[in-house]
């Protein structure tokens, strides 16, 4: 599974979107289909726990957050540096 | 600061000065009767401070948020109902200013705001979003050209007195609750029917009504940035540092008072420490906590506020909430010492000592965004917020 599929599963978990998350692009914008700051928060906990990473201050911002996509990427640097450390 | 921008700054506060004057004289009627600060509101306009915050290049001045901070800390400690309808007001300045983009309506709007020194009243909140300002229930009507909105508005404060509105609903009918723009009204775009009335302990001059707000205009005039990002970039930062300098503005009149009732006890009896004397000195330890608190809010918002990331980073927004959460909770102690100093002579209404108003107008800050809901959103936040531990940053 690629890192936006199991991103996308767990934003259909914890995202509590009052959509469908099967109707949202992976570059579609979360905080416009209703993802509120208290969901971000939870989503981003388990997406720490799923990738056992650890999100740093500097990514903790709207923007990581703001698609599946970006989230995916986010995840991905982290990864990769976690991995070269 | 250089020479220049100094000065500018020390003009600034010398018309801040005069303005505070009038709406000083006022502060008890407009307690009283719970009306609006006509005075001291004309007064700023006299003095064009509505338009500080309008760029240069707009006919505007080109203040700082530390600039427009100093002019609230200064009405604040005359008059709380002038000093908070002033500090609403340039929160909707610093909304249309930096989330308008290109939109030449809005920059004309700007313009008149300079010319005209018009007055911007804000209506986020709603019957049915249970005071979380970052949802609506109604949605904006696109008609063509034109937008058509009803919301029934909880709050508009100074609503029925504001030359414009500018107003939160869902982006469009099918939109969920969070996914929200914000709009300017124009006076004679709207009727407001009121509902219900603001009948206060304290801030009792904000004439914080509730309407039916129902609205026609021209479609260009929502903010072309969605209002999550204004909310999240802007508005609250803005709100929470505006807010507190307006806040210490009364705790520092109070202390103010405080001090003259220690100095004018010392004087009759030569010799002898008052009683209040030393109440009076952790009063001004705790004030200056606040004053602290706000100047590094301040500090940290001018050093994030060209650079979204930061704006937006989680970092910032523990720190402003810590702001508001400060001081709104440290300026009721400081009060209340001062009241111990003062006694019954602070107690009682119409002394040069008295403090029931401060009390009463103090009181309203750690309600206006609840600090409970404050506390609750910042305790999310420090699930994965890593502080940062450097003193000076």
């Amino acid at each position: 599974m690629s890192t936006a599929e199991t991103v996308r599963k767990i934003v259909a978990t914890h995202g509590k979107l009052p959509v469908d998350v099967g109707t949202i692009a992976d570059d579609g914008d979360l905080y416009s289909a209703g993802l509120s700051s208290f969901a971000s928060v939870q989503l981003m906990l388990a997406i720490e726990e799923e990738f056992d990473i650890e999100f740093p201050e500097t990514m903790l911002n709207r923007g990581t957050f703001a698609s599946i996509a970006s989230i995916a990427k986010a995840v991905d640097t982290i990864s990769a540096e976690q991995q070269a450390a | 600061m250089n020479i220049v921008t100094k000065a500018v700054a020390a003009e600034l506060s010398d018309r801040a000065r005069r303005a505070a004057k009038v709406a000083g004289e006022f502060a008890d009627a407009v307690d009283r009767e719970g009306r609006f600060p006509r005075e001291g509101m004309d007064a700023l306009k006299n003095e064009r401070l509505m338009s500080i915050q309008v760029p240069g290049e707009l006919g505007g001045e080109g203040a700082s948020m530390q600039e427009i901070a100093e002019v609230c800390a200064i009405l604040g400690q005359a008059c709380a109902s002038t000093a908070m309808t002033y500090a609403m007001h340039q929160i909707q300045v610093a909304s249309i200013v930096g989330y308008s983009g290109n939109s030449a309506w809005h920059a004309d709007f700007l313009k008149r705001l300079c010319d005209e020194q018009v007055l911007i009243a804000s209506a986020t909140s709603e019957a049915g979003i249970g005071g979380n300002l970052r949802n609506s229930v109604c949605a904006i009507e696109v008609d063509g050209d034109t937008v058509r909105l009803e919301k029934d508005a909880t709050v508009i404060s100074y609503g029925e007195m504001a030359d414009a509105i500018l107003i939160t609903s869902r982006a469009h009918k099918d939109a969920p609750p969070s996914d929200q723009v914000s709009t300017l009204f124009l006076k004679g775009q709207y009727t407001l029917e009121h509902t219900r009335d603001w009948d206060t302990l304290g801030m009792r001059g904000t004439c914080s009504d509730g309407y039916i707000f129902r609205g026609e205009a021209p479609k260009e005039q929502i903010l072309p940035r969605p209002f999550a990002e204004i909310a999240a970039e802007s508005m609250l930062a803005v709100s929470h540092l505006l807010w507190g300098a307006l806040w210490y503005g009364i705790a520092a009149d109070a202390v103010n008072r405080a001090q003259s009732f220690v100095r004018a006890a010392a004087r009759r009896q030569p010799g002898s420490t008052p009683p209040g004397a030393l109440r009076l000195a952790e009063a001004s330890s705790l004030l200056q906590q606040v004053k602290g608190n706000v100047v590094a809010g301040l500090r940290q918002f001018e050093e994030a506020k060209t650079d979204a990331n930061k704006l937006s980073a989680m970092s910032f927004a523990v720190a402003m909430n810590n702001v508001k959460v400060g001081t709104s909770q440290t300026i009721l102690t400081i009060i209340n010492h001062c009241m111990l100093i003062n006694g019954i002579m602070g107690y009682k209404n119409g002394t040069p000592y008295s403090l029931g108003r401060h009390l009463r107008d103090a009181h309203s800050a750690q309600l206006m965004i609840s600090n409970d809901r404050i506390l609750g959103n910042t305790s999310t936040m420090l699930l994965v917020h890593k502080q940062d531990t450097s003193l000076i940053g």
